[in-house]
């Protein structure tokens, strides 16, 4: 079975043939850390509206996965979102927050 | 001495001369008690993420100072003690928290250079 790219190229050994070639991004997206790239030493709690860059609709926390966060401040933005939480300044629960 | 910084809510039924009263009785408490106030900032009437005590806003302040731990404790007592405060938080800030509420203050001071 040959690979996608090769049957995307076409040429006799493809099992199907295309006219025009697809378009298949084969490259990777690389993450970074948004505070490691821009200098942030330390994400505070009362700046809700950036914290909630990093919360989903529902304003649960994003995984690191996502976001790409290095751990080290993965931890730190869990805590200020947490204290954020606690202030009211974001919601425990929510709904349709984006 | 460390540095620590404590965001409160007051209750919204309170009138401007109470909330101001509050404020200042917090604020002679930790004087009295030796803490070195460095910035308060009053954020005034807030909506809050969600009900607090069936309060939907808040009046926010925060208080910036310089003080010994072992004074955290029973100032935060006093906090418990007040029925108009709703919520409270103390943090202790390190260096790098340092440096950002230092920048803060500068940018707050920038926009609204009357305070």
């Amino acid at each position: 079975m040959a690979t996608l790219e090769q049957q995307a190229k076409g040429g006799s050994k493809g099992d199907i043939r295309y006219l025009t070639p697809l378009e298949i991004d084969t490259k990777i997206k690389v993450k970074y850390c948004r505070f490691k790239k821009n200098g942030i030493k330390y994400i505070d709690y009362k700046d809700a509206d950036f914290l909630m860059y990093l919360v989903n609709e529902q304003g649960k926390i994003l995984p690191r996965r996502l976001t790409g966060t290095s751990l080290k401040y993965q931890r730190k933005v869990s805590q200020a979102i947490k204290r954020a939480r606690h202030l009211a300044l974001m919601p425990y629960v929510g709904d349709m927050l984006k | 001495m460390n540095h620590y910084e404590t965001v409160f809510i007051l209750n919204p039924v309170l009138s401007d001369t109470q909330v101001k009263e509050t404020v200042k009785k917090f604020e002679d408490y930790l004087v009295s008690k030796g803490a070195e106030m460095i910035s308060k900032e009053d954020w005034g009437l807030k909506k809050l993420a969600y009900p607090i005590q069936k309060k939907k806003t808040g009046f926010y302040h925060l208080f910036d100072f310089k003080a010994d731990g072992e004074i955290v404790s029973p100032f935060e007592l006093e906090f418990r003690r007040d029925d108009s405060i709703m919520r409270y938080l103390t943090v202790r800030l390190d260096k790098h928290a340092e440096a950002w509420a230092e920048k803060r203050r500068e940018r707050d001071n920038n926009k609204n250079p009357k305070k």
